[in-house]
């Protein structure tokens, strides 16, 4: 319930999760079923988190074995967790995380119902991610209004019912530009282009046909929009094609006339709490450094989602939610995760992120890896251990799974290299 | 002429006119407008500067008597008036670098300057360790420094929301959205103000309009000067980005300007600029950033320090504009035809600085060049308290002020802990003093919008909030007044509009 | 002499997006090339016959918090259709409260599809 049986206030819980969208929810309803005694913090006035604007399909394919939208696939997992009758606060804002000791956090709430500092063993840090937004993408020029990111626009629409202009450029062409284009075509706005940088779409081909071929919108591959014009109000940008080195041509550029600028450049996992306490980031992903249970480099501190990382599908964020919470278990069952030797996760050829980046060899593993550039028929090779999988098209939209059975990596290996190659 | 009260009327809401109006305020026998523009104050040079409180060693008085005078002055009487108006500041001290034998021969020149302006505690410091202590992020290559200990920083935008507020709880009333078309003199003499909003009968005109103050001179036949923009960009860096620096670091100046500053803002953001870029004369509103000066910023500022954070955590860039006079020094000048009509411009660096000193000196002029007679109020307001921040309270803080008002416990922007109380605080305030409520006025009274996200979570939620509160439509909500609504109505406006597709 | 057109698809049902290319004499399927599976080879067909594609759109959820109700064409309509459908959802309105899976309109514009809320809406 909401507040109400305010228990929690006078004894150590089990967990608590930071984040109400669906790697939050996925980890509180996982601990719950563990007999964990748990609460969930929620900055929002609801749950839900991002999949309430999500209208699109492509949601619960593995979860639900149905192909659901994102506000259907998020309102069942809303259902079982309020089935379960699990303690939560809204419109909470964490404030700090206070280490106390190896198994005890204090964790500093405000909330308009009054300040808490919650005392727990463990924390499910599932914040999700921020979107990057126009002065960190480079573009220079006027700061009018109608500049938004994707996201931004997407709640507006979606969720407000409101429309934030008549002419439209998206910047980037990830699958949320591609919805976002779609969503605005469909509601008459005149999408004039959409620029890429790389000289491949960002995002899935099922999304470039569906959102942008079906529309007649035109995509820009190779370019980048250098400029944005208007004083009160957007204008018009300027953009130019780039060259290998992903710098814009000289004498290339090109005027098109908009009233809105759509940022889709992609998300940034959202670390500011994480990052304060002096929890370890990785450069590759921008989220925190895990081992396979998910837990960072301060004990008893797991992160799920895109909190951690950029995911694409939302099956996978549940399963990050869950295994967070199985490191809660095992973290409290054992007094600390029992695993003393890890072994880095690297980087290899082709690959551009990887997670977890510790792992034991002792726990079936999962690793959630992406390439750096698109390639067909491709196999995963970890050095040491042989071709673990085999992706008929590896795509940097869309993160590659692979399975890692519980001893299957040789006793001596000191770190694992992960590649995605050509036979 | 005998009058009982003389309508004064104030031509811009930036830091010079605010000041002035506050000071003017205490007089009970002026009767204070203060006209502006925009849609909210200071919303010209004033919220795109270095926001530097120079000591005043770097200022020649022998080419520029007042602007030396002027910001000696300003810089010590800032010290109170940040105190009595509740505006961001702080003292850190500044550091001139030198990284030659013949930059420090320079540098040291500046002692001269800071003896004959009567600027205390600057010294020379000639030891890389010694200016490596009081700065530890500073380049290993610096030879040495002129140290200022009493330069200082300031929330500009803030101190001319502060100025205002305290200005208008003083009697001062404020018109937005009000342009000059033209000044109507009679024999010589101010008659008032013509607007687009109407008449406006005045006996003194006080000319602070920034980029804009020689158009405005011209109105009255007074063409003795020209004002011409100089551009300045900047980069702000997220509030974890580091290193930071402890003090204001700059090189040595040269005649075109101070130079590219490095900075650790009120605020806590590392910040680095301005360019110094000439710009034609009708380029006064030309406030983008380009690559080219953005490049230069980034050259010079590395010079200065061992290292920037990387690119990647910049949470913004910007562009301002400064007011350079074609006669170098302040224009601060009452005029004897037509009587009533002062000129406070050419407010380039240290017009900030200046800006409580520039608002005495006009009192002056009033008072000894144009012989009125002013009465000090007896129930004069001196102090004016900000918006109470979340961010800025202990913990205990915090749980007294939700027990008081539960909306104190609602954080709306995430990034910089902004209550929805401190929104509806900066809504009320800003429609006391008369401006129409925007996002940007928002955003400045509360820094919400300001942070890693740079508004794009919290836009959505803060104009709900704001639109339900003063019973408006969200498209009402615009981001710096008409012109720049955020968004153009209901999802179906096109389709109610245009009835079909367009592909 | 019989008309042979060749038409290239790209397949959307799943991620690999087989480029498959079916073969049209005299207004009949003669012949489905490059699917790697049966759902690909159906689309394939469909969509050179007769495309279509699932609407999604909000609409305005008089008295609900949120102010909208997402909703979705409960199967694929025919693409020169979509437009039609959108133009009649400008005119559409329900009142809070809604239901995940409340059938808005149902056989929408005779299509033999119905418009279905796809997010709850509670009263405000």
């Amino acid at each position: 319930m909401e507040g109400e049986g305010r228990g929690y206030l006078l004894r150590v819980l089990d967990t608590v999760v930071i984040g109400g969208g669906p790697a939050g929810l996925a980890a509180a309803i996982k601990s719950c079923e563990y007999g964990l005694s748990t609460l969930l913090i929620e900055v929002n006035d609801r749950l839900g988190g991002i999949p309430l604007q999500c209208i699109h399909p492509g949601f619960g394919i593995h979860y639900f074995k149905e192909d659901l939208t994102g506000t259907e696939f998020i309102e069942r997992l809303i259902r079982r967790f309020m089935d379960l009758g699990i303690n939560y606060l809204l419109r909470a804002y964490v404030r700090d995380i206070v280490i106390k000791s190896h198994d005890l956090k204090v964790v500093k709430v405000i909330s308009p119902k009054g300040t808490y500092e919650l005392l727990t063993r463990t924390v499910i840090y599932a914040a999700g991610a921020r979107e990057r937004h126009i002065h960190e993408i480079g573009v220079v020029g006027d700061r009018p209004a109608g500049i938004y990111t994707a996201g931004e626009v997407q709640a507006m629409m979606d969720i407000y019912g409101l429309l934030p202009g008549r002419e439209a450029v998206i910047i980037g062409s990830g699958d949320v530009g591609l919805i976002v284009a779609r969503r605005l075509a469909l509601e008459g706005v005149k999408v004039v282009a959409v620029i890429e940088l790389m000289p491949w779409p960002g995002g899935l081909t099922r999304n470039v046909i569906q959102c942008l071929r079906d529309f007649n919108i035109p995509l820009l591959l190779s370019h980048v929009v250098t400029k944005v014009h208007g004083r009160k109000r957007v204008e018009g940008v300027t953009v130019a094609r780039v060259g290998n080195d992903l710098r814009p041509i000289e004498g290339s550029e090109e005027f098109i006339r908009c009233d809105t600028v759509i940022i889709a450049a992609g998300l940034v996992p959202n670390t500011d709490l994480l990052e304060r306490i002096g929890v370890l980031i990785d450069p590759r992903t921008r989220g925190p450094v895990v081992n396979e249970l998910l837990e960072t480099t301060i004990p008893g501190i797991f992160v799920a989602g895109n909190a951690l990382v950029i995911n694409d599908l939302v099956d996978n964020v549940v399963e990050q939610g869950e295994l967070a919470a199985l490191g809660a278990r095992v973290f409290i069952e054992n007094d600390g995760i029992p695993t003393t030797e890890w072994v880095r996760v690297k980087c290899g050829s082709n690959v551009r992120l990887v997670v977890p980046q510790l792992v034991s060899g002792e726990r079936d593993v999962k690793l959630y890896l992406r390439v750096l550039k698109p390639l067909t028929n491709a196999r995963v090779r970890i050095g040491g251990v042989g071709v673990v999988s085999y992706v008929p098209k590896a795509m940097p939209a869309e993160m590659t799974v692979i399975n890692l059975r519980r001893g299957s990596l040789p006793k001596e290996l000191k770190e694992l290299v992960v590649e995605v190659v050509s036979e | 002429m005998l009058v009982s009260k003389y309508v004064v009327v104030i031509i811009g809401a930036g830091i010079v006119g605010a000041s002035i109006a506050r000071v003017l305020s205490m007089y009970e026998n002026l009767s204070v407008y203060v006209i502006e523009r925009e849609a909210d104050v200071g919303w010209g040079v004033s919220k795109a500067n270095t926001a530097i409180l120079h000591p005043g060693h770097e200022e020649d008085p022998s080419k520029h008597p007042l602007r030396a005078r002027l910001c000696v002055e300003g810089n010590r009487l800032w010290r109170s008036w940040v105190k009595e108006l509740d505006i961001p500041s702080k003292f850190p001290g500044e550091l001139m670098l030198f990284f030659s034998e013949d930059e420090g021969r320079r540098a040291r020149d500046y002692l001269r300057l800071a003896k004959l302006n009567g600027v205390p505690e600057v010294r020379i410091i000639d030891s890389p360790e010694e200016v490596k202590l009081l700065e530890p992020n500073v380049s290993k290559d610096v030879l040495g420094c002129v140290w200022a200990a009493t330069a200082g920083q300031i929330n500009p935008i803030q101190a001319v929301i502060a100025l205002i507020e305290n200005s208008v709880d003083n009697g001062v009333k404020l018109l937005t959205e009000t342009a000059v078309r033209d000044i109507k003199v009679e024999d010589g003499v101010i008659k008032g103000v013509v607007t687009n909003r109407g008449f406006l009968r005045a006996n003194i005109v006080i000319n602070a309009a920034g980029l804009h103050a020689d158009e405005v001179s011209r109105l009255v036949g007074i063409n003795e000067f020209t004002i011409r923009p100089r551009r300045g960009v900047y980069y702000v860096f997220d509030p974890n980005a580091e290193p930071k620096v402890r003090r204001i670091l700059h090189p040595v100046p040269t005649p075109i300007s101070k130079g590219v500053y490095v900075v650790t803002t009120t605020e806590g953001n590392l910040m680095i600029g301005p360019s110094a870029k000439d710009l034609p004369m009708d380029h006064k509103e030309r406030t983008e950033t380009t690559y080219e000066e953005l490049n230069y910023v980034w050259r010079e500022a590395s010079r200065l320090v061992s290292k920037l954070p990387p690119k990647s955590l910049i949470i913004r860039t910007f562009a301002g504009l400064r007011p350079e006079p074609s006669t170098g020094d302040f224009i601060i000048k009452a005029y004897s035809n037509p009587w009533g009509f002062i000129n406070v411009a050419g407010m380039r660096s240290p017009g900030l600085t200046a800006a409580p000193a520039i608002a005495y000196y006009v009192r002056d002029l009033l008072r000894d060049e144009l012989g009125l007679r002013l009465r000090r109020k007896s129930t004069w307001i001196r102090f004016r308290v900000g918006i109470k921040r979340v961010r800025d309270m202990s913990w205990s803080e915090v749980r007294d002020a939700v027990t008081k008002n539960t909306l104190y416990g609602w954080i709306v922007c995430r990034d910089e802990v902004v209550s929805a109380a401190e929104v509806i605080e900066a809504v009320r305030r800003i429609l006391r003093i008369g401006a129409r409520v925007t996002l940007d006025g928002i955003k400045f009274r509360t820094w919400s919008m300001m942070g890693r996200c740079q508004g794009n979570f919290c836009r959505l939620r803060i104009i709900k909030l704001v639109s339900d509160y003063l019973g408006i439509e969200p498209t009402e909500v615009s981001k710096s007044g008409l012109g720049s609504e955020y968004v153009i109505g209901d999802i179906k406006k096109l389709w109610r509009e245009r009835g079909g597709g367009t592909y | 002499m019989s008309s042979v057109r060749r038409i290239k698809v790209t397949c959307i049902i799943c991620p690999i997006g087989c480029e498959i290319t079916v073969t049209i004499k005299d207004g009949e399927v003669i012949s489905v090339e490059g699917a790697k599976c049966l759902r690909g080879r159906k689309y394939a067909i469909t969509e050179v016959r007769e495309p279509k594609r699932v609407v999604i759109s909000v609409i305005k959820c008089v008295g609900g918090d949120p102010p909208t109700v997402s909703v979705k064409t409960s199967g694929p309509v025919p693409k020169d259709r979509i437009w039609d459908v959108m133009r009649l959802l400008a005119r559409t309105e329900v009142k809070a409260p809604v239901e995940v899976g409340d059938v808005i309109i149902k056989d929408v514009l005779g299509l033999g599809v119905d418009i279905v809320a796809t997010r709850s809406c509670r009263k405000s």
